[in-house]
């Protein structure tokens, strides 16, 4: 059995997560990486993505992840995210609904729209509909 | 003298007053313990932030960021005015917007100043000063909302200042002690002051927490380059802050002037039913004389 490590997601709203997990892989903006006990000291900012972790019993989980920061120390993850969301708490309807809007401003190509929030907005809808 | 049926209307009156002055008080009660809680869930996130962010700064230069830099001639300043929707909190609003009005007329005088308005109070007032008013976001302050609100406000003034359109940023708010003291404050969010404290007070912590520093950590990208990214996202969370503070500060205010309320209103009703029961008694006596007066007449 590997040995565990601390995992916290931090929102501004909630903490969402702080348990002991085997092990953990986020979306860094260079790349994602994974961590397991041991782990150098390393920071890092993160892109929209998934969050996946190892809890406690080894069962696989997954948090949708927007933006944010890591902090990785030898036996403990901290993630600082603007918002984060569980699985159960992602809603489809509505994340479907913000794809497709995206998907239509970025293919009419008005002058008028801002690409990078369209596209964020798209990216954001995409990996929420991945995770669920 | 008051007739009887007047000080039982008024009597009357006033109770009803007292029971929505109470009501409200427990309104903002609820509302209060609410916003604490929000209050206190940000605390996790806004403490570890300013560590990371802490360790960090003290590695990077100065130039790490264009926000950092302070402009050589200062001509346009923006002000984000935290205030709430409605009254009723005592001198809540007055406060906040005296502190602003104090440093337009002695810091910022002569500077052309635009409002960026939290709350239909502060936004009611920069209208009738006739000042620009830049944004404003009603229904957010004393009410749920959520860090996005923050998050594009304050990329907008952002993007103004490194647009060269603002040079100077100030946030007038509510910093929430205690139940009964909150102090309007005032905070310069733009350009960044100087990082130098907020590394020195996070480094003493972490050496608290461990009993040694914390090792070097390896960054990616580059530490400035994510101190860049960083630097943005604790202005965020400053206005998220403030706007947290402002609201509790709010209910508490509201909560506090209507506790005082409802104790006047008892004082008042009190009062008036003093003047009730000796306007009453008065009136007895004198029926009672008509009585005795007749009797005695009738005697011859």
């Amino acid at each position: 059995m590997a040995e565990k490590l601390f995992l916290e997601v931090v929102t501004p709203q909630k903490a969402i997560v702080s348990e002991e997990v085997e092990s953990v892989v986020a979306p860094g903006s260079e790349g994602e990486f994974g961590v397991l006990k041991g782990h150098t000291t390393f920071l890092t900012s993160l892109k929209i993505g998934t969050l996946q972790y190892k809890d406690a019993k080894g069962k696989e989980r997954y948090l949708f992840i927007n933006g944010g920061f890591a902090e990785v120390l030898p036996d403990k993850v901290t993630i600082l995210a603007e918002s984060a969301e569980r699985r159960q708490d992602i809603d489809v309807g509505r994340a479907t609904k913000a794809k497709e809007r995206a998907e239509k401003r970025l293919a009419e190509k008005r002058e008028d729209t801002d690409l990078v929030r369209a596209e964020a907005a798209l990216r954001r809808a995409v990996h929420r509909l991945k995770i669920k | 003298m008051a007739t009887l049926k007047e000080v039982k209307s008024k009597i009357v009156s006033v109770k009803k007053t007292r029971q929505i002055t109470s009501a409200m008080k427990m309104v903002a009660t609820s509302r209060l313990r609410g916003a604490q809680n929000s209050m206190e869930a940000f605390k996790p996130y806004a403490s570890k932030f300013a560590e990371v962010l802490g360790s960090i700064a003290g590695k990077s230069g100065e130039d790490a960021s264009p926000l950092l830099v302070p402009r050589d001639e200062v001509k346009k300043v923006a002000l984000i005015l935290c205030t709430s929707d409605r009254g009723l909190c005592g001198g809540f609003n007055t406060n906040l917007i005296s502190k602003a009005d104090k440093l337009i007329k002695s810091e910022l005088d002569g500077k052309q100043i635009s409002f960026i308005c939290f709350g239909k109070k502060g936004r009611d007032w920069a209208k009738k000063q006739s000042q620009p008013i830049e944004d404003e976001f009603i229904g957010v302050v004393g009410g749920n909302f959520e860090f996005s609100v923050a998050s594009s406000s304050g990329q907008k003034l952002i993007d103004n200042f490194l647009a060269g359109t603002v040079d100077e940023v100030y946030l007038v708010y509510s910093e929430f002690i205690n139940m009964a003291k909150h102090i309007p404050t005032i905070k310069q969010i733009l350009p960044i002051p100087s990082l130098d404290g907020v590394s020195e007070g996070s480094a003493e912590k972490e050496k608290d927490k461990d009993g040694q520093f914390l090792p070097e950590h390896i960054c990616e990208p580059s530490s400035d380059a994510l101190l860049g990214e960083m630097l943005p996202k604790n202005i965020f969370i400053q206005i998220y802050d403030a706007l947290l503070q402002t609201s509790t500060s709010e209910h508490a205010a509201r909560m506090s002037s209507m506790e005082n309320a409802t104790k006047a209103c008892g004082d008042i009703i009190e009062e008036l039913q003093t003047i009730y029961n000796k306007t009453r008694q008065a009136g007895i006596t004198a029926d009672l004389m008509d009585i005795v007066g007749g009797a005695e007449a009738l005697k011859g």
